[in-house]
C-alpha cells in the first residue's frame, strides 16, 4: 500500500527532518516495517558544487576501490565519508552507507550539452549493473537519500535526519512485496536531480522498462519506481518539456477526453500520445517527483490510489493522507484533491 | 507399372434413413462430388474436399465425412502426407502447389505462452464500466517533441507525420480481388468500416464498388504492380508495398488466367485471361537502398499525405531487415509469420520457409529499440493470429497491430479445407464463378465479420482490464506481462520473457 | 476519560485505533449515548462493526474506513475525512463537515452519509439495497469521476452546492444496474457511463428528495430553499442486466 509525503518550501527556508519523520510514521498503517526512506534537498550547502554519491558497500574493502576507480576514470572525489549512522533495535545494517562529493571532468564527454550529469549517469548505471555490491541510491547535487529496511521512524533515527536540514523532503513508508528488506528497494529512489516516492504499482513497467532502457538507462533495483525517475529526466531534462507536458506524457487523458478538446489543445495531446505513448504508465499509482526547483505529485488516470495537497505561506504539502500534512504542519488551510492525472506543482523561488 | 490410386483422403457417406432427397448436397457441391440417380443419392468421395459445404446444407444432418478411410501402415517418419507426395512428384515431376497456411506439425509458440491477471498488488480494471482504450495510431512518431511558447501559448513546434487511426489493433490483411471474390472483399470492407479499421486489397487493384470504402483500405504496391496507376495511390488510406509473404518467402505470385474474367481484368488492368504474374522481387528493388527509393517515390506521388507500410516474410534475418526498413522513410512494417495463410503456394515453401511470427515480431521490436528507431515505424503482426489471446500475446511481444486473414474468411463461413488454388471455393469466397460468388451475402457476411472483430476486441479489452492495463500502449511490448509455459531457454531469451513460476 | 452524564470525551492524541475503538465498544456497552472524540488524526476504523444507539462527534481528520460495517450509530465529523467513510455499512448515520476521498460509501447497504462538500473518485460504488434496506449518500459539493459506478440499489443524491450545478466528471453511473443518482442541474451525455440513462425529475422523485435537502440542510445550518425548486437530473439503469448482451455460450 505504501504512503507517501512531500513538502517544498517555496522561499528555500530549509527545515530540519523532524517533522516529516512525525508525518511519515503517521502512515505506519501504510507499511510494514521493512522499508522507509526520505531525500533532503538542500542537504549540502558546504558542497553544493559536486554531486554527491551516496552508496551502498555489503563490504567496503571489497567493492569501495572499484567504485572509486570508476570515479577516477571521470572525475574527481572532494571529499568522501562513511555516512553517519546510529544503530537501532530493529535495523540489521545491511549495508555500509557511504557519500562522495564527486566532480566530473566534463572535458571527457566533448558531444554532450549536458556533460557533467551524462557523466553522472553514466557512472549510476555503470557502477549498479556491474559492480555487485555496490549501489548508488542518490547522485544529485546537494541532496541526500536516506533510506533502509526499517519503520519511518527507526529509519529516520538509523541515519538521524533531524541533523539535516532541506527546503524539499519527500518520504516515503513501504509495504514491500518484490525485494522486501532490501535497502536499495526502499523509496526515494533517485537519479541525479530527480527522486521519486511512489504508492501502488506500475502495470506498464515492462514497456517503459524497454522504452528507457533504448535511451540507455539500465533498471537495476528490480522494481517499477525507477523507471518514474528515468522518465523525468529523459523527458525534463533531455526532451526540454516543461513538468505540465512531461505529467500529459505520463498520465495522459483519455481519447474521448481529447476529442472533446479545440483543436490547437487536441493537436498538443495527440502528439504528446503519439510520441510518449511507451512512457504512458498504466496501473494504480501516486507519485511525488522533485528536483531542485520544484515537487510534483500526480496519480493515475482513473485514481486508483490516494493522493492530497494542502498549503501553508510558503510551504506546498502532498500526502497520500491528509492526517500526515496536518502532523506536519497543524497550520495547513484547506485540503485539495487532484483529479486523475493532473499534476500539483510546487516551484521554489 | 502403375503406382495406382492412393486411398481416399475423405469417405462422404449418406445416411439413407435421414435423407429426404432434396438434392441441396447435389447443388452445393461444385466439385461434384454427389448425384442424384433415380430415389437415391450417389456419392463420389474421390473428388471431395471437406469444405463442408454440403454438410452445413443438408437439412437432415444425413451426410457424414470421414478422413482417411484407408490406413496407411503407420510410420512416424514415413507419413501418408510424405508418401503421397511422393506419388505425386513421382507421376507428375512437378512442384507441389497447396493452399491455406503451413500445415507441418510445429510447435504453436502462443500456444506456450500465457497471459498475465492481477491480483491485490494492483486492481484489475473493469472494461465493462471504466474506460478500456484500444485505439492505435500506425505510422510514424517523432522520437521527442519540441514546443515554443508564442504569447504564453504553449505551441507545438515538431510536425507530425501522418498516421492511420484504428479503433482496434485488428486489420484485415491483404487479399485481392481474384484471389477472393468481390462479394468477399465487399463483406469485410464493410466489416472494417464499421468497426473503424482497415483491410488490405491484395494487389489485385480496388475495385469501383469497393470506392465507397477507400476511406479504410490500405492499397497495395506488388512486384507485378497489377491495378497500380496514381488514382488507386490516392484513393488508398495508406499504402502497402509488398516485398514477401509468409506462405511462401522469397517466391512470386501467380494468379491462372481463368480466375481472370472481365471484373478482375479490368481491376487489375491486364487482359482478361491472360495470367498475373507477379515476379519474386520487385525489380527495382534489388537492395535496401532501392526499397527508399520506391517509399520515397510512392510519397512523392500521393504528397506525403499517406503512410506507406511494408511487408516483409518472416525470415531469419527480420530484424535487420526491418532496422533497415524503419530508416527507408516507411511509416510501418509489416511482418508475415510463416503460419501465413495463401490462395497457392508450393507446399515445399508454405511447410518449410520462413520462421513464426512471434519470434519474428520480438527481435524486430527489440532491434528497433536497440537502436533507438522504434518510434520510426509501426509493427503490424501477421500470419497465423487465430484468436483474441493471439492478438494480446503479439502485442505484448511488440506489435502495434495485427492482420488477420483466414480467421476473417472463415468468420464467412471458409472451413480450412485448403483448396483455394481450384477456384471453386463452394462458399463464395476463393473462387470467381458467378453462382458460387452470389452464395456469399455482403449484407450477411459483413455482419459476420464485423461480430468477430467486435468479439475479439472486447476478449482484448478484458484481458487488459485482467492485467490492470487501460491503454494499448502500455500491453505493446509489455513481455514482463508475458511467461512462457515449457518453452526451451533460447526461445524465452528471443522473446525476451520468463518461464512460468518465475 | 472525562464523566459527563451520559456523554464522554475521549482525547486520542497518539491513540491507536484498536484501544480507541475498545473503548467506544466498553463505553457504548455502558450505556453512554454521546462520545466525543477529540484530536482525531488519521485513526482509520473509528466505528468499525460498532451497533447501537450511540452519538459519536469526532473532532479531526479520521483515517480511512469509518463507520465499515457499522450498524446503528451516528459519527459526526468535524473534518475531513479519508477513502471509503461508511464503507459496507448497514445502518446508522455519517455527517461529514468537510470533504471526503474516494469511494465514499463503497457498498454501503443501509443507513444514510451526509457530505457538507466534495466527495473524491467513485463516490457510492456498488451501493445496494434489499428489502427495507436503502441507502443514502448526500452530497453537498461536486463528486468526481465514477460516481455511482456499478451501483446496485439505494439513492446518490448530489447538490453541487457551490454553484448552479456540480462539477461532472467521466463514468456517472458507468455498470449502473439498480438505485438512482439525482444530481443538480443537468448531466450531459459524456458523463454518463456504460448502462446508465438520464432523464428529467418527476414531481414524485421531487417529493422523495425535498425531506432529504431539508435534512442535509439542518445538519449543516444551510439554507435549503435554493435547492428545493432548482432542476434536477435522474440517472438511472437501461437495464438490471446492462451487459447480458456481452456474453455467448460456448456450444
Amino acid at each position: 500500500m505504501c504512503g507517501i509525503i512531500g513538502v517544498i518550501d517555496r522561499s528555500r527556508q530549509r527545515m530540519d527532518g523532524t517533522g516529516i519523520r512525525s508525518a511519515l510514521s503517521r502512515m505506519d498503517e501504510r507499511g510494514s516495517g521493512e522499508g522507509a526512506g526520505y531525500a533532503a534537498y538542500g542537504a549540502f550547502p558546504d558542497y553544493k558544487e559536486y554531486y554527491a554519491l551516496h552508496v551502498f558497500f555489503d563490504n567496503p574493502h571489497e567493492t569501495k576501490p572499484l567504485v572509486e576507480d570508476e570515479l577516477s576514470k571521470w572525475g574527481t572525489v572532494e571529499y568522501q565519508e562513511a555516512i553517519p549512522t546510529f544503530e537501532q533495535a530493529n535495523i540489521r545494517k545491511l549495508h555500509i552507507p557511504w557519500r562522495f562529493f564527486f566532480k566530473p571532468d566534463i572535458h571527457l564527454m566533448p558531444r554532450s550539452i549536458t556533460p557533467a550529469d551524462d557523466i553522472v549517469t553514466h557512472l549510476v548505471m555503470k557502477i549498479n549493473s556491474s559492480i555487485p555490491g555496490a549501489l548508488v541510491y542518490s547522485s544529485g547535487k546537494d541532496l541526500a537519500v536516506f533510506k533502509a529496511s526499517g519503520w519511518p521512524e527507526e529509519v529516520a533515527d538509523f541515519y538521524r535526519i533531524q541533523d539535516y536540514k532541506g527546503y524539499l523532503w519527500l518520504g516515503h513508508n513501504r509495504y514491500p512485496t518484490n525485494t522486501p528488506g532490501w535497502w536499495g528497494g526502499a523509496h526515494p529512489f533517485n537519479l541525479l536531480h530527480w527522486s521519486v516516492v511512489h504508492n501502488g504499482e506500475i502495470t506498464s513497467y515492462g514497456t517503459n522498462r524497454r522504452y528507457i532502457e533504448s535511451y540507455g538507462y539500465r533498471c537495476s533495483m528490480f522494481t517499477d519506481t525507477e523507471v518514474v525517475a528515468y522518465l523525468f529526466d529523459l523527458l525534463i531534462r533531455r526532451h526540454g518539456l516543461t513538468i505540465e507536458t512531461a505529467v500529459k506524457a505520463l498520465a495522459p487523458p483519455f481519447w474521448d477526453e481529447i476529442d472533446r478538446m479545440p483543436n490547437r489543445e487536441q493537436e498538443i495531446m495527440r502528439a504528446i500520445r503519439l510520441t510518449y505513448g511507451p512512457a504512458l504508465m498504466n496501473g494504480p499509482f501516486a507519485i511525488v517527483v522533485a528536483n531542485h526547483d520544484s515537487m510534483v505529485g500526480f496519480t493515475d488516470r482513473i485514481k486508483l490510489r490516494p493522493l492530497v495537497s494542502g498549503e501553508s505561506g510558503a510551504r506546498l504539502y502532498i500526502s497520500s493522507e491528509e492526517a500526515a500534512i496536518r502532523t506536519l504542519d497543524p497550520g495547513v488551510g484547506d485540503i485539495t484533491m487532484p483529479r486523475a492525472g493532473e499534476p500539483i506543482i510546487g516551484r521554489a523561488q | 507399372m502403375s503406382i495406382g490410386s492412393v486411398p481416399l483422403r475423405y469417405r462422404i457417406s449418406v445416411d439413407r434413413d435421414q435423407c429426404m432427397l432434396c438434392g441441396r448436397c447435389v447443388d452445393s457441391c461444385p466439385y461434384g462430388v454427389f448425384r442424384k440417380e433415380g430415389e437415391q443419392i450417389h456419392v463420389n468421395s474421390r473428388v471431395c474436399v471437406a469444405c463442408h459445404r454440403c454438410i452445413s446444407m443438408c437439412p437432415r444432418d444425413a451426410i457424414s465425412l470421414v478422413e482417411r478411410p484407408v490406413d496407411y501402415r503407420s510410420h512416424p517418419i514415413w507419413t501418408p502426407q510424405v508418401r503421397e507426395a511422393i506419388y505425386n512428384q513421382a507421376r507428375t515431376g512437378k512442384i507441389i502447389l497447396s493452399g491455406m497456411g503451413n500445415a507441418q506439425d510445429y510447435p504453436v509458440i502462443f500456444d506456450r505462452l500465457v497471459l498475465d491477471a492481477c491480483q491485490v498488488t494492483n486492481p484489475s480494471i473493469d472494461p465493462l464500466r471504466e474506460p478500456m482504450e484500444l485505439r492505435t495510431y500506425l505510422g510514424k512518431k517523432p522520437s521527442h517533441l519540441n514546443f515554443k511558447t508564442v504569447e504564453g501559448d504553449t505551441v507545438l513546434q515538431t510536425i507530425l507525420s501522418p498516421n492511420l487511426m484504428l479503433e482496434t489493433p485488428i486489420m484485415i490483411g491483404h487479399m485481392s480481388y481474384g484471389a477472393i471474390s468481390l462479394n468477399a472483399q465487399q463483406s469485410l470492407a464493410r466489416a472494417v468500416t464499421e468497426c473503424g479499421t482497415f483491410m488490405g486489397t491484395g494487389e489485385g487493384g480496388l475495385h469501383e464498388s469497393l470506392y465507397p470504402f477507400q476511406d479504410h483500405m490500405i492499397v497495395q504496391v506488388a512486384s507485378g504492380r497489377f491495378g497500380v496507376d496514381i488514382n488507386y495511390l490516392e484513393r488508398g488510406a495508406a499504402i502497402e508495398i509488398k516485398i514477401g509473404q509468409g506462405a511462401k518467402p522469397g517466391i512470386g505470385g501467380h494468379l491462372p488466367g481463368e480466375k481472370v474474367c472481365a471484373d478482375v481484368s479490368c481491376t487489375r488492368m491486364i487482359p482478361e485471361g491472360s495470367d498475373a504474374i507477379s515476379p519474386a522481387p520487385h525489380h527495382d528493388i534489388y537492395s535496401i537502398e532501392d526499397l527508399k527509393q520506391l517509399v520515397r517515390s510512392l510519397k512523392e506521388a500521393t504528397e506525403w499525405k499517406k503512410p506507406v507500410f511494408v511487408k516483409i516474410a518472416a525470415v531469419h534475418n527480420s530484424a535487420a531487415i526491418a532496422a533497415g526498413i524503419a530508416r527507408s522513410s516507411a511509416d510501418a512494417v509489416v511482418i508475415d509469420g510463416f503460419r501465413g495463410g495463401t490462395g497457392a503456394a508450393p507446399r515445399v515453401f508454405r511447410d518449410h520457409v520462413g520462421i513464426p511470427i512471434e519470434a519474428a515480431v520480438a527481435s524486430v521490436d527489440a532491434k528497433l529499440r536497440s537502436q533507438g528507431i522504434r518510434n520510426e515505424v509501426s509493427i503490424i503482426a501477421s500470419g497465423g493470429i487465430r484468436e483474441s489471446a493471439d492478438v494480446a500475446k503479439v502485442i505484448a511481444l511488440g506489435a502495434d497491430a495485427v492482420y488477420i486473414g483466414t480467421a476473417a474468411l472463415v468468420a464467412m463461413g471458409c472451413r480450412v479445407c485448403g483448396t483455394c488454388y481450384k477456384g471453386l471455393c463452394p462458399w463464395g469466397i476463393a473462387t470467381q464463378r458467378p453462382d458460387l460468388v452470389a452464395r456469399l451475402d455482403p449484407d450477411y457476411a459483413s455482419v459476420n465479420v464485423a461480430n468477430l472483430i467486435h468479439a475479439w476486441t472486447l476478449e482484448l479489452s478484458e484481458l487488459m482490464g485482467a492485467a490492470g492495463i487501460n491503454s494499448i500502449e502500455s500491453l505493446r511490448g509489455n513481455r514482463d506481462r508475458l511467461r512462457g509455459y515449457l518453452l526451451d531457454e533460447n526461445i524465452m531469451k528471443v522473446l525476451d520473457i520468463k518461464t512460468v513460476g518465475a | 476519560m472525562t464523566e459527563l452524564q451520559d456523554a464522554i470525551r475521549i482525547d486520542t492524541s497518539g491513540m491507536h485505533y484498536t484501544p480507541l475503538n475498545r473503548a467506544i465498544r466498553a463505553a457504548v456497552t455502558s450505556g453512554v449515548r454521546r462520545i466525543h472524540l477529540d484530536n482525531i488524526m488519521g485513526q482509520r476504523f473509528i466505528a468499525d462493526g460498532l451497533r447501537g444507539n450511540v452519538e459519536i462527534v469526532i473532532n479531526g481528520v479520521p483515517g480511512g474506513d469509518l463507520g465499515m460495517f457499522m450498524s446503528g450509530p451516528t459519527c459526526i465529523v468535524y473534518g475531513n475525512c479519508e477513502h471509503a467513510p461508511g464503507n459496507t455499512m448497514d445502518a446508522g448515520t455519517i455527517v461529514i463537515h468537510g470533504n471526503a476521498g474516494d469511494a465514499v460509501a463503497h457498498s454501503m447497504r443501509g443507513g444514510m452519509i451526509f457530505v457538507r462538500d466534495d466527495i473524491g473518485y467513485r463516490g457510492g460504488i456498488h451501493m445496494k439495497q434489499y428489502q427495507e434496506k436503502r441507502p443514502l449518500l448526500i452530497v453537498g459539493g461536486s463528486a468526481r469521476a465514477f460516481l455511482g459506478e456499478y451501483m446496485a440499489g439505494g439513492l446518490i443524491l448530489v447538490l453541487g452546492r457551490k454553484g448552479r450545478s456540480p462539477l461532472l466528471e467521466r463514468g456517472i453511473g458507468s455498470g449502473i444496474h439498480g438505485g438512482k443518482i439525482i444530481i443538480r442541474g443537468d448531466v450531459p451525455d459524456w458523463n454518463l457511463g456504460v448502462g446508465a440513462r438520464v432523464d428529467k425529475m418527476t414531481e414524485e422523485e421531487r417529493g422523495e428528495i425535498n425531506p432529504l435537502i431539508e435534512k442535509f440542510a439542518c445538519y449543516f445550518g444551510l439554507d435549503p430553499q435554493p435547492f428545493l425548486t432548482d432542476p434536477y437530473s435522474i440517472i438511472t439503469p437501461s437495464s438490471a442486466r446492462p451487459f447480458a448482451n456481452k456474453y455467448t455460450w460456448e456450444v
